[in-house]
C-alpha cells in the first residue's frame, strides 16, 4: 500500500503557474513555486477540483488505458452508474453493457448491483443502536479522505461499508474464478471510472488493506472507444439487472432515495460539503439520519473524468432507465455478503495541518505567523504562489517561501531601496 | 499565544467566527480532536450570548502548553442573579430571539459544561465577564 499515492498529477510543461488551483484546492495543498504548481502529497486528497479548474490541462488523473487490460486472460469490467448518462441518445443500458464487451471485455458487472447491496447494508447499520448520528456515507472517496486530514471529530460518523465498487470487484472475482478456474493474477478487474479519487483507491484502499481492482479507466475514454461499436449493435443479449436504486447512485441523493427515509441531507460539490461538515462538528446536526456528500457537484455524474455536463447527465438519468430492459438482478443479500461489505480496516486520523509535533514550538510558529499574517496586505491575490496570505505567513514561517515573494512586499522594499 | 475577536452586537448569524478560526488554530497545533471540540461548543455558546444579551462585545484567547483561556467581555446589561442565570432551561431571551431558536437557556451551563473551569464575574448595567479554561 502506497500511503501518498496519487492520482492527480501535474503536467510541468502545460502549467503556466496562474492562481486557479491554488484558490479552489479544499485543503490548500497547492503552491506555485518557480512559475509551476506543486502538489503537497499530504494535504490532497484527490478530490480533482484542480483537474476541473485548470484552463491550461496541466492537472491530469493518472489512469490506465484500454490496452492495459491485455496484460489479463480474463477482463472484467466494472462500469460506474454515471457512464450510462453520457450518451447522446439515451441508450439501452444493455446496449452500453455489451459494447464493453465488444471493446475486449470478458465479463461486465455492474458497480450499480454492488450499490444496491450497500443500500441494504446501511439501512440496517442506520437502525441500530448507538451509532453515531448523522451517517455519513463513505461512497465517495475524496469526502471520506477530507475527513481523515480535516475533520478528525466525524471519523466515527462515517459509514463502515465499503464503496460499492470495491464490493463489485470482489464479488465479480470470486464469480471469474469458479466460471474460469483461472487463478486471480490472471483475471483484470477495471473499473471504468468517473473521478480520479477512485483510482486513488485502487491503490489507497478505504477501509480494507488491499483492493482487488486491477485498474481504472477514466469513463472519456471508455466513451470514445465505446460509440463506434455501440452504433452496431443490434440485438444486445439482456444483462442490465441493477434497478433504479442502484442506478441512481449515479448522482448525488441518488443513495439516500434508496434508503427510504426523508431525513437526510444530500450534499455536492466539495466546498459546500465542508460548510455541511462544519455544521455536524458544531452537533448541529444531530438529529439527521443520513448525509450524503459527493465532492463533485451533481454527484459521481459531476466527475472530472465524465464526458456530458452533469446537469444534463442528471435528467438523462431517468430517461434511461425508462428505455432499458432489466433483467432480475442474480445478487442476494445474503449473511456473507453482508459481512464482506464491513470495513476490515478503520480510518484514521492523519493530522496534516499540524506545524509540529511539539506544542511549544508550534505554539511559537503560530504566533510568528499571526504577526506576518498582520504584516502582509490581506488581499489573497495568491501572486506569491500560495492561497492566500494567510497561508503565506504559514509558508514563510515553514521555510518554503519568502516575504518578498509577496509583489507588494518586493515593491515596499525596492522604494525603500531607491530612496 | 493571544487571538483577540470583536464580536458585533448586530448580527447573529455571525456568531461563531470566532469559534471558527480558533478551531483551525488549534488544529495547526495538533491539539486532541476531542479538546478540539470542547472549546469549539464553549466558544460558540459564549459568541452567542455575546451576541444576544451583550449586544456585542470581544473575545480573547489565550493558547499556553497546559491549557485554552477564552475571555468573553461584553458591555451590556450584566447578569442580576449569576445562579440562577446558570440554571438550565433559565432565560431571559426575548420571545424574538426564542422565535429565532435560541435563548432556551442552555447557554452558559452548556459553557460550564465543556469548560474545566468557568468564572462569570458581572455587574448589573457595566457588563460580564466570562473566563473559561480548558486543559490540555
Amino acid at each position: 500500500m502506497n500511503t501518498y499515492f496519487h492520482s492527480v498529477t501535474l503536467d510541468k510543461d502545460l502549467c503556466r503557474g496562474c492562481t486557479n488551483c491554488i484558490k479552489r484546492c479544499p485543503t490548500e495543498a497547492i503552491r506555485v513555486r518557480n512559475g509551476k504548481a506543486r502538489i503537497i502529497k499530504e494535504r490532497c486528497i484527490d478530490c480533482g477540483e484542480c483537474i476541473k479548474v485548470c484552463p491550461y490541462r496541466a492537472k491530469k488523473a493518472v489512469t490506465d488505458n484500454l490496452s492495459s487490460i491485455n496484460k489479463y486472460k480474463y477482463k472484467i469490467a466494472l462500469p460506474a452508474p454515471s457512464l450510462y448518462v453520457q450518451f447522446k441518445n439515451k441508450p439501452d443500458i444493455n446496449l452500453i453493457l455489451n459494447g464493453l464487451k465488444k471493446i475486449g471485455f470478458d465479463e461486465v458487472f455492474e458497480v450499480a448491483r454492488a450499490a444496491e447491496l450497500v443500500t441494504l447494508a446501511t439501512k440496517k447499520y442506520i437502525a441500530e443502536n448507538n451509532v453515531q448520528k448523522p451517517v455519513i456515507s463513505s461512497a465517495c472517496p475524496a469526502v471520506t479522505r477530507l475527513i481523515k486530514v480535516k475533520f478528525p471529530n466525524l471519523i466515527d460518523n462515517i459509514l463502515p461499508l465499503l464503496a460499492p465498487i470495491e464490493i463489485a470487484a470482489k464479488l465479480s472475482l470470486e464469480e471469474a474464478i469458479s466460471k474460469t478456474n483461472l487463478p486471480s493474477e490472471d483475471i483484470g478487474v477495471f473499473f471504468i471510472t468517473p473521478c480520479a479519487a477512485k483510482v486513488t483507491c485502487s491503490y489507497s484502499p478505504i477501509g480494507v488493506s488491499e483492493s482487488k481492482v486491477s485498474g481504472c479507466i477514466p469513463i472519456n475514454e471508455i466513451y470514445k472507444a465505446l460509440l463506434p461499436v455501440m452504433k452496431n449493435i443490434k440485438d444486445p443479449e439482456l444483462i442490465a439487472s441493477a434497478g433504479i436504486e442502484g442506478v441512481k447512485w449515479a448522482k448525488n441523493s441518488g443513495e439516500s432515495i434508496g434508503l427510504k427515509t426523508e431525513n437526510y441531507i444530500a450534499v455536492d460539490g466539495i466546498h459546500d460539503v465542508i460548510k455541511i461538515f462544519e455544521q455536524i462538528d458544531a452537533g448541529f446536526l444531530n438529529d439527521i439520519d443520513f448525509v450524503e456528500a459527493s465532492s463533485c457537484v451533481g454527484g459521481c455524474i459531476g466527475g472530472p473524468l465524465t464526458v456530458e455536463n452533469p446537469f444534463v447527465a442528471k435528467t438523462k438519468l431517468n430517461s434511461v432507465l425508462d428505455n432499458t430492459k432489466l433483467v432480475p438482478s442474480k445478487v442476494d443479500f445474503t449473511k456473507e455478503i453482508e459481512d464482506a461489505v464491513k470495513w476490515t480496516c478503520p480510518v484514521e486520523f492523519n493530522a496534516v495541518m499540524k506545524l509540529d509535533e511539539n506544542m511549544e514550538v508550534a505554539l511559537r510558529m503560530l504566533t510568528e505567523i499571526e504577526e506576518l499574517y498582520n504584516d502582509l496586505p490581506q488581499i489573497d491575490c495568491g501572486s506569491c504562489g500560495s492561497p492566500s496570505c494567510h497561508a503565506m505567513a504559514e509558508d514563510i514561517v515553514k521555510g518554503y517561501a519568502k516575504k518578498t515573494d509577496c509583489i507588494f512586499k518586493l515593491k515596499e522594499k525596492l522604494k525603500h531601496l531607491a530612496e | 499565544m493571544k487571538l483577540h475577536y470583536e464580536i458585533s452586537g448586530d448580527d447573529f448569524l455571525a456568531a461563531g467566527k470566532a469559534s471558527s478560526a480558533v478551531k483551525k488554530v488549534l488544529s495547526q497545533l495538533s491539539v486532541n480532536p476531542a479538546i478540539i471540540r470542547k472549546v469549539a461548543i464553549a466558544m460558540y455558546e459564549a459568541e452567542i450570548n455575546t451576541v444576544i444579551h451583550g449586544g456585542g462585545g470581544c473575545a480573547d484567547v489565550i493558547i499556553s502548553p497546559d491549557n485554552i483561556k477564552m475571555i468573553f467581555k461584553d458591555n451590556g446589561p450584566g447578569i442580576p442573579n449569576i445562579e440562577l442565570a446558570m440554571k438550565e432551561g433559565y432565560s431571559t431571551a426575548t420571545t424574538e430571539i426564542r422565535e429565532l431558536g435560541f435563548g432556551a437557556g442552555m447557554g452558559l451551563p452548556n459553557m460550564k459544561k465543556y469548560s474545566d473551569d468557568m468564572v462569570v464575574t458581572s455587574e448589573v448595567g457595566k457588563g460580564t465577564t466570562v473566563t473559561m479554561t480548558v486543559n490540555l
